[in-house]
């Protein structure tokens, strides 16, 4: 498998690939597969009928890494793909996926990736997905992924899911669904620029005894950029549940958070917190009094909040 | 050297000017420790924070090593080599106390030159160089890691405001240390501290008192310091911190 400059570029950007991965993975480009490898642990096999894998974690094995990015560098090139990942129970995996877009020319590129996740009985995983645009065109670069997670008893999952930037439309739309004692922790983050525009949707509904979500989404609207996030979470049993929207707001960005919790269990226990601001002159005035200009100290203080 | 030239500040409230600091002129020389202590409200911060340029003078020149600065932004007033310790330290999400004093110190730092840096304030670097500067750490450990920000960043003039405020007592013992070290060390570089404490003013060259927006008295600590004693201008160690 050969790469070019400019995918080579993209995986760095969204996987932190330099080379071929190692373990299992598929590398996706312009709609096509160009390396898939399976492991003894893993098996990722093309869909039939749609594009899209299914990819199999077998019950018990422990530190796996899959690896299945995405790059687009072919303008007007619109996809929709299904990813299902079946982790086998006591399973431990750690999943990167991310999609890049390079769109040079003047027509929309789009990629709308939906991944189903099937979580086992006690099994873990991690997930990274990063989004991010690049190029000159004057075509869009769409991104719409579509994230269902399905836990079983005491499963759990940390998944940090991120839009770097250069992503002109996205609907980031995520639900999960708990049984007992399962437990998810989400990261995401958000940075839009000129006038891009981000919808976020999260549904999470805890069903089962002491299961528990910590769901966190942190943003930065600059230029004329939009942002809406729309964060929910529905207790219909014992459980714990907290949301949390932090944004920065800067330049002539709009950020609409819409917090919405649903108690349908009196021993549900649900907390939401929202908080948009600009950024703290005196933080500026801090880095400032370390030498950094006022642009630099700009930099320095989005980078660490969206770190 | 740091020369005031009839500096004043004041700010608008209830339709009238209120003037905070009227026409004080000050040397800093060189190779020396300066407090400036004297009254709450009697214009000590605002005189700090003029220095630094985070506020802008209404009248007045301050010239630092002959060149006038007065018009100069912070940044540039920081990369000429004036430090500042904040009195309330900020807060940042995500930024981690390692990138904090890296960018105090302006160059890439292994975790052994941070460690330097901390254990100075009697922090153990191992157990906090990946911690967050948020509201997970206490108002003394945020004060404390000021302190080391700013001693990363070893400037020519060093300002502390109030760098007792909000730290516990074996903090402030340790900070005492860390003035005197800084102190034998200094030659070139001077320190001005605003402080009420007693045993910070006992480690000046020189005491400032600022009343009202003027300088009251100025001298060597042995010629201030004992008509302070007993004031609210030099409280003992075993009050006022907290």
């Amino acid at each position: 498998m050969k790469l070019n400059e400019i995918q080579k570029y993209l995986l760095k950007e969204i996987a932190d690939l330099t080379d071929v991965p190692q373990g299992a993975y598929n590398i996706r480009s312009n709609s096509q597969s160009i390396g898939r490898q399976s492991s003894p642990n893993v098996d990722i096999i093309p869909k039939e009928g749609v594009s899209g894998l299914d990819i199999f974690i077998k019950p018990n094995s422990k530190g796996e890494v899959v690896h299945i990015p995405v790059v687009m560098t072919e303008s007007g090139l619109k996809e929709k793909v299904y990813n299902d990942f079946f982790i086998g129970d006591n399973a431990d995996v750690e999943i990167v996926a991310g999609c890049g877009i390079d769109n040079c020319g003047a027509h929309d590129s789009q990629h709308d990736g939906i991944h189903r996740f099937y979580v086992g009985k006690n099994a873990h995983f991690s997930y990274t997905e990063k989004h991010f645009g690049s190029g000159s065109g004057e075509g869009k670069r769409i991104l719409n992924p579509e994230t269902e997670v399905y836990m079983e008893e005491n499963s759990s999952a940390e998944m940090e899911m991120v839009q770097i930037k250069g992503v002109d439309d996205t609907t980031r739309t995520t639900l999960a669904e708990l049984k007992e004692g399962a437990s998810l922790v989400v990261r995401e983050r958000l940075m839009t620029h000129g006038d891009q525009k981000a919808f976020s949707i999260y549904t999470v509904r805890l069903n089962g005894k002491n299961s528990n979500a910590d769901i966190v989404s942190r943003g930065v609207a600059r230029g004329d950029s939009f942002q809406k996030l729309d964060l929910k979470i529905v207790g219909n049993s014992e459980c714990k549940g907290h949301t949390e929207c932090d944004s920065i707001i800067m330049d002539n960005g709009k950020i609409l958070a819409v917090p919405a919790l649903e108690a349908n269990d009196v021993d549900a226990s649900l907390v939401h917190e929202a908080a948009i601001g600009k950024i703290a002159g005196e933080q500026l005035t801090k880095l400032m009094t370390l030498g950094l200009t006022e642009a630099e100290a700009e930099e320095q203080i989005i980078n660490g909040f969206l770190r | 050297m740091l020369e005031l030239k009839n500096i004043s500040f004041s700010v608008s409230a209830d339709d009238a000017d209120k003037d905070i600091i009227r026409d004080v002129s000050l040397v800093i020389p060189d190779g020396k420790l300066y407090v400036i202590t004297g009254p709450n409200g009697g214009g000590k911060s605002t005189l700090a924070k003029l220095i630094a340029g985070i506020e802008q003078p209404s009248g007045g020149q301050i010239f630092f090593n002959g060149q006038d600065i007065t018009e100069m932004s912070i940044t540039d007033r920081a990369r000429l080599g004036i430090g500042f310790a904040f009195q309330q330290p900020v807060r940042f999400k995500g930024i981690r106390v390692m990138d904090l004093i890296r960018l105090a110190a302006g160059r890439e730092l292994n975790v052994s030159d941070a460690c330097k840096y901390l254990s100075q304030v009697g922090l153990c670097a191992n157990d906090y160089i990946n911690r967050e500067v948020n509201s997970s750490l206490s108002g003394g450990e945020l004060k404390r890691i000021e302190i080391a920000t700013v001693l990363a960043r070893n400037s020519m003039l060093t300002l502390f405001d109030e760098p007792e405020a909000g730290i516990d007592l074996w903090s402030f013992n340790n900070l005492i240390d860390v003035f005197r070290n800084q102190r034998e060390e200094i030659s070139e570089r001077s320190i001005l501290i605003i402080s009420h404490q007693e045993r910070i003013l006992d480690i000046a060259d020189e005491i400032i008192v600022l009343k009202d927006g003027l300088v009251d008295k100025r001298g060597t600590k042995e010629e201030i310091l004992p008509g302070l004693i007993g004031t609210t201008y030099a409280v003992p160690n075993c009050k006022g911190i907290g």
